[in-house]
């Protein structure tokens, strides 16, 4: 499973897009396969890696947490804030956080931009576009254009310009032109579409920085490699921390980028279990959610065969998540792989689910995460409950929740 | 069964590339467009090409993506294409149906492609499906002798042009320009090294279409192509209720040799 180049995992994958994109993802994946087997691309993007992301990120124990969830587990119905936060000594299984929090911009999306930014410069070409939801992989790719002087263009569905309103004005201070998307679900979706136009028509002096283990091949298999640094890390980390490999590990999963990072440090131990958590939204019943692994079914989206939200006409239906970087109704094709053949098992947090770990990852630790990354700590919060007291999960943190600020004051009412 | 290239035969035959109009299902409603699809016939269309309004038009640009969003918003459906087609096809136009991949895998192909034909289409037309990724759709087209029209484009390599020629039936169609659907001020110049280059690829009949807008434009594409497409100018046409039969009987002039 490690390392499959691709273009295919299992039936999924592939390359579902127009005539005039193929030469443009011919050259990147030829380029990258080139660039994967030379030590002086590597140096470089390990050089950046740790002298401007801040490389290896920590990983940090979090034993209120734990013992947080462990009561969670234990106590059906609402809690008494203060009297959970007085019991934080109970004993239970140990969660580790990934902190790709503490990654330079905020989130493990600069990993992935820039080695892709680097392998722009070694095309040749001299502008960058690239999509984004919550705004993190647009502010990562406009960060590396700054830093390695490209020309960038970000695309955004207006709906989350409006909810994500920091990370535009820190695209736009980075140089980036930030284009709002105003058409379809005015989201994530609609503002890859928009990439992909531009792309068709400029594609001769502009790479598509592609933010997610998704899209047409070679982006599933590039994305994943410029990630697995996470699950490498992390791997090292937790065997020197408890000199044992973990019982599980988890992250959330919108396309699912971190996610895949992650995993690929663990799925050749075939012990660990792989937990992903889609944004459960209303709840999945309510058919308004961006659960595509768990309520989806296979298609094609956005160059790929993989799982999606789709009608029985195959038309993609819009999701809903209070997370905007999980908003989106299609998934990387290695994911898709992996559900069904059962190496990584896949659940739905819904938005309340999520904003309770928001809160008590704050409250306990003192770590504000990403809304995103919520829907991994939720989903830890489950896996205390169902695992025994000696458990080891390791958690990616994959973002900080600076930009969610304004949604969870609102959320909470504060 | 109405074949592409016996459409484009006749009409080279009678000195002139083939015209063919675009228009999507549904825009702006299944019984208007069954309507405006009689006038483009009309109006000397001689290959009609049926948009299936899709979601997530990547290919297209603004005015056509907007009349399928549109179309969608009308609730039109996947049986409205086959209902349509099944209405239009007794005049003897060929109608290649021009649809994204999703909805067709999602039917199942060997059902898409049997419904096609029982309908009378002559074929599909699939701007984000290439032939190494077609398998299923070639087999049941090739069962039921559908034609498969694949596009080439001006980054397409000589090696993806023979192999694109090579998996067409009815013509290969030739995307001017890169980029998306809609309408250009002039003709790119890529157009007709394109055709050129398909060609010598070993294709037979070579249409062009993507950024072709005014009789203008339809004349030079004539001068070098064996069909000339056009679609966002229709569309406009057809959503601001302006004079398509008359617009189509121009471009019928134009397309002459």
């Amino acid at each position: 499973m490690t390392g499959q180049p691709g273009p295919y995992f299992g039936p999924y994958g592939g390359r579902f897009v127009p005539e005039a994109l193929i030469a443009a993802l011919d050259e990147l994946a030829e380029a990258y396969q080139t660039a994967s087997q030379d030590p002086s691309f590597q140096r470089e993007l390990f050089g950046l890696l740790t002298s401007y992301a801040g490389r290896p990120t920590p990983l940090t124990e979090v034993p209120r947490f734990a013992a947080v969830a462990r009561l969670l587990a234990e106590t059906p119905g609402p809690v008494d804030v203060r009297a959970v936060l007085a019991r934080t000594s109970a004993p239970g299984p140990r969660v580790f956080l990934k902190r790709e929090d503490l990654a330079h911009t905020g989130s493990h999306k600069i990993n992935n931009v820039l080695g892709q930014a680097l392998l722009t410069k070694r095309l040749g070409k001299p502008r960058v576009i690239a999509e984004t939801g919550a705004g993190q992989h647009g502010v990562a790719t406009a960060t590396a254009a700054a830093l390695m002087g490209l020309e960038c263009v970000i695309y955004m569905g207006e709906e989350d310009t409006r909810r994500q309103a920091l990370n535009v004005a820190r695209m736009r201070l980075l140089g980036a032109e930030v284009v709002s998307v105003e058409t379809g679900s005015k989201t994530l979706k609609d503002a890859i579409n928009e990439a992909l136009r531009d792309w068709v028509t400029n594609a001769e002096r502009t790479n598509y920085v592609f933010g997610t283990a998704a899209g047409p091949h070679p982006f599933p298999s590039m994305v994943r490699d410029f990630q697995s640094v996470i699950g490498r890390e992390a791997r090292a980390q937790i065997l020197q921390l408890t000199g044992r490999l973990p019982d599980a590990v988890a992250a959330c999963v919108g396309g699912g980028s971190n996610s895949i990072g992650l995993f690929s440090g663990f799925w050749d131990d075939s012990a660990v279990a792989l937990r992903g958590y889609e944004a459960g939204g209303r709840g999945v019943a309510s058919g308004q959610h961006a659960a595509t692994l768990v309520a989806g079914s296979p298609g094609t989206l956005h160059g790929a065969k993989s799982y999606l939200l789709q009608d029985s006409d195959g038309q993609t239906i819009e999701s809903h998540s209070v997370s905007a970087g999980l908003d989106y109704p299609g998934v990387g094709p290695q994911h898709a792989y992996l559900k069904d053949t059962g190496r990584a098992v896949y659940a739905a947090i819904s938005d309340t689910e999520a904003m309770d770990a928001f809160r008590w990852l704050t409250l306990t630790e003192g770590i504000m995460p990403a809304i995103e990354s919520a829907h991994a700590l939720a989903g830890t919060i489950k896996l205390v409950g169902q695992l025994g007291p000696e458990a080891v999960i390791v958690t990616c943190l994959s973002g900080r929740g600076d930009k969610d600020v304004e949604t969870a004051a609102r959320w909470f009412e504060l | 069964m109405n074949s592409a290239a016996k459409a484009i035969r006749q009409a080279e035959a009678d000195g002139r590339a083939a015209l063919i109009c675009y228009l999507p299902v549904g825009y702006p409603s299944v019984e208007a467009s069954v309507d405006l699809i009689h006038g483009l016939i009309r109006g000397g269309a001689d290959i009609i090409e049926l948009g299936l309004p899709y979601s997530d038009p990547v290919m297209d640009g603004p005015v056509i993506a907007q009349a399928a969003t549109a179309a969608l918003a009308v609730g039109t459906r996947v049986d409205d294409v086959f209902n349509v087609v099944a209405e239009v096809a007794p005049s003897g136009v060929p109608i290649e149906v021009m649809t994204y991949y999703n909805p067709v895998f999602r039917r199942g192909v060997d059902r898409f492609a049997e419904e096609l034909a029982a309908a009378g289409g002559a074929g599909l037309i699939t701007p984000d499906l290439i032939p190494e990724e077609a398998g299923e759709w070639i087999d049941a087209a090739d069962r039921l002798g559908l034609d498969k029209v694949f596009l080439v484009a001006p980054s397409s390599s000589d090696k993806r042009l023979a192999l694109t020629a090579a998996a067409c039936r009815g013509f290969t169609y030739a995307a001017s320009t890169m980029g998306v659907t809609g309408a250009r001020q002039s003709l790119s110049g890529s157009a007709r090294p394109l055709v050129d280059r398909t060609r010598w690829a070993g294709a037979e009949l070579v249409c062009v279409g993507v950024g072709v807008s005014t009789p203008r434009q339809a004349h030079e594409v004539a001068a070098f192509a064996d069909g000339v497409i056009v679609g966002s100018a229709l569309v406009r046409l057809a959503g601001s209720g302006g004079d398509l039969e008359g617009f189509v009987q121009q471009l019928r002039q134009a397309v002459k040799k």
